[in-house]
């Protein structure tokens, strides 16, 4: 079952995909940015994925595009599991939101978004959400050092 | 206690009087603590251990969590603290009345542990003043009653001035 | 007092003022009880009544993925069990196995069974403290010390096998950091039967307790349609009554071999979440005594030099060994280039590690997938409807934990 789920969306989206590839038997697909919500909505509707795990993204600075942003999906109906890859330039970090699709990107887009600074159009609330107001910087890029506090208390002594 | 000599006379016994109120404060200072539990992350497995029936805080007088800062007078950070919850603790420390007195509990709230990076404050004694450090990850309740006790003995020998410079 | 700058707030609210007449805003957290101390919740209140929620979390953010981009693979074991803390072991075995896909490893027939029955008995200890702990919050300090109790013996039995009570850093890449010793499966029985007193008790002063059917019934109800699209996973999920659970659906480790039934409940509620806990126990436990009786003897990690620590023994007299020791520990074990992502089951639900790997012994970038993150994300959903009071047993039934969810 798991076989023909992850045949039939390499057949569906294959052509249209910059890359497909099996990665330790999760389906991984690299899309250019811009279908990247009509890719989700088929992956939805079309064959069942119908939780959305994460969003997270990955940094490689010396490579332009430099991001590439994340997605894991599940299917609770056949038990596969797909990652969704997009790659967008520091200069313009801005994918579609998934938050019309699922309720579950609200957070997971706001993290990716502080964490890296990839913006997400259509949604609305992107404040930080593991990091404080006042914050500057995206610390999960590789630029960022890791040992730079910004403390908003001011220190004894 | 009999009315001893005019302190005009001999100034010691004024000080025999402060001493033994000191020390009967103390020990009624020390035996009913309340402690505000100021609780982060996985220390409170072994905060939850050592307030119940095997390692009992009970018997020490600390048993009864008094979740106002206005109503405690031990504040004990159990846990990272990071810097969006500095504040947070800073605000919780100056609500609270004097006497009080703070334990960093737990090797995240002693030095930020081994969490050395932007988001965790190392060590809450950057913000506010501690009088007991309980080291470990997360301590065994053994030394977490120790280092109880050793506060206890502390505030037994401490002084107890009525009126303070505060007043 | 001298004037002092005020301290700043390190949140931005969704809402300051209340939209209705008559309303309230009100301010919970982030020091607060009910809510573990690290998530506060911006409120507008209708004499008791909930109307909107604004959840923040992130108080506990301590960077662990800034961390694991700096330390060796095996320096990360210790940051990975401290995520969610109240069942460690799960989250030791989730990463090592993610790292051992990767290297292509697999492990030792004994080392699955072990994994597998030192997962369920963290998975035991998790629903202990959740339970104890949302049972405290309503006024059962019987029961939570009936559960705590329970709970002690059984970190003291994990330290006479890891040496740690509560975060055990046991898990190796290729395996365990040791063996079982002698007498601990005999222990292992006596706790077992100690549970069965224990949790007995529990249930006969709360299951038909009238007062915690009035707090629990149909309070903090989800649907689970909605459920899946927040993405809510584990116990939750499974009181909706969707019987979606990972160790059956996609066995890992031993589970396919194992008899066990996956719990479910009826409306969503807190008592189903509480419910499905304390079933969820009694399978654990009967998935312990079975593995106790199918763990084969054997070597408990792989005999692999690119992962594994050779003996003691060997490192002090032959200098190959030597070499391998010092290398496994400075520059750490050498894992091919490439990603993965594997799930288990864990306390709370789908416990995710995306790893990305360059080669060498240090991950280019670690992330976890936190069912408590997403389950908060989902909250406000559980309590907006219901008074107060309600946010205390409905946040304890979650069981959101500081460090899954903000890592």
């Amino acid at each position: 079952m798991s076989v023909g789920v992850h045949d039939r969306v390499a057949a569906r989206w294959g052509a249209q995909a910059l890359e497909v590839a099996d990665s330790h038997g999760t389906l991984a697909i690299l899309v250019e940015p811009a279908r990247l919500a009509e890719v989700a909505r088929s992956l939805k509707d079309e064959f069942g994925f119908n939780l959305l795990l994460d969003v997270t993204a990955v940094d490689w600075p010396e490579r332009t595009p430099r991001f590439d942003v994340v997605y894991h999906f599940y299917s609770t109906r056949d038990f596969v599991r797909v990652r969704l890859k997009a790659r967008v330039p520091v200069d313009a970090p801005v994918v579609d939101s998934l938050v019309p699709l699922y309720n579950s990107a609200r957070f997971a887009e706001r993290e990716c978004h502080e964490m890296y600074g990839i913006e997400f159009r259509g949604n609305a609330d992107l404040r930080p959400i593991l990091l404080y107001e006042g914050f500057v910087g995206h610390p999960l890029r590789k630029d960022y050092p890791k040992h730079r506090e910004q403390p908003l208390v001011p220190y004894r002594k | 206690m009999s009315a001893g000599p005019q302190s005009s006379r001999s100034p010691g016994a004024l000080e025999y009087l402060t001493t033994k109120k000191d020390e009967f404060v103390g020990w009624a200072r020390k035996f009913s603590l309340f402690p505000y539990p100021f609780v982060t992350a996985c220390c409170a497995m072994e905060f939850m251990a050592v307030s119940s029936s095997p390692y009992d805080t009970d018997r020490f007088g600390a048993a009864l969590p008094r979740f106002s800062p206005r109503q405690s007078d031990l504040l004990m950070v159990v846990g990272t603290v990071t810097h969006k919850q500095a504040p947070v603790l800073r605000r919780v420390y100056e609500q609270m009345c004097e006497p009080k007195w703070v334990i960093a509990f737990g090797a995240c709230a002693t030095s930020g542990g081994f969490y050395q990076n932007y988001a965790a404050l190392a060590g809450i004694d950057k913000i506010i003043p501690v009088d007991l450090y309980i080291p470990g990850c997360p301590p065994r309740p053994e030394m977490v009653i120790d280092g109880i006790m050793k506060l206890q003995d502390r505030i037994a020998r401490d002084r107890h001035p009525i009126l303070t410079e505060n007043f | 007092m001298s004037a002092r700058p005020p301290l700043p707030n390190p949140i931005r609210a969704a809402f300051t003022g209340g939209e209705h007449e008559g309303t309230t805003v009100v301010n919970i957290g982030p020091s607060h009880p009910a809510t573990h101390g690290t998530v506060q919740i911006v409120a507008e209140l209708s004499g008791e009544r909930i109307l909107r929620a604004d959840v923040h979390c992130g108080y506990l953010h301590r960077g662990f993925e800034k961390e694991c981009e700096s330390h060796t693979w095996h320096n990360l074991i210790p940051y990975v069990d401290r995520l969610n803390y109240c069942s460690a072991l799960i989250n030791d075995f989730a990463y090592c196995e993610a790292v051992e896909r990767l290297m292509g490893i697999e492990i030792t027939p004994r080392c699955r069974y072990l994994r597998t029955l030192l997962a369920e008995y963290s998975r035991l200890a998790d629903h202990l403290t959740c339970t104890a702990a949302m049972l405290m919050e309503l006024g059962a300090m019987t029961a939570f010390l009936y559960l705590v109790m329970l709970r002690d013996y059984i970190y003291e039995h994990l330290a006479a096998v890891t040496g740690a009570r509560v975060t055990y850093s046991f898990g190796r890449v290729g395996g365990l950091a040791n063996d079982l010793p002698d007498g601990w499966l005999r222990r292992l029985e006596e706790i077992l039967r100690e549970y069965d007193v224990f949790v007995g008790r529990v249930h006969g002063l709360v299951d038909r307790n009238r007062i915690f059917i009035d707090r629990l019934r149909d309070v903090g109800v989800l649907g689970a349609e909605e459920a899946i699209n927040w993405g809510i996973t584990g116990p939750v999920l499974r009181s909706t009554g969707v019987p979606r659970d990972l160790r059956k659906d996609t066995p890992y480790l031993a589970y396919g071999e194992l008899d066990f039934e996956v719990p479910v409940g009826i409306k969503g509620d807190n008592y189903d979440r509480y419910y499905v806990r304390m079933r969820e126990m009694d399978e654990s436990v009967h998935m312990i005594r079975q593995l106790v009786d199918l763990l084969p003897p054997g070597p408990v990690s792989v005999d692999d030099r690119r992962c594994t620590l050779p003996d003691k023994r060997l490192v002090y007299t032959e200098i190959e060994s030597l070499i391998n020791h010092f290398k496994l520990i400075i520059d750490g074990p050498q894992v091919p280039a490439g990603e993965v992502y594997t799930a288990h089951e864990g306390a709370n639900g789908e416990l995710g590690f995306y790893i990305v790997s360059t080669g060498g012994g240090v991950p280019y970038k670690v992330h976890v997938r936190a069912p408590s993150f997403v389950h908060v994300g989902a909250i406000h959903r559980m309590l907006e409807g219901y008074q107060l009071a309600d946010l205390v047993p409905t946040f304890g039934s979650v069981n959101m934990i500081g460090g899954e969810c903000d890592r």
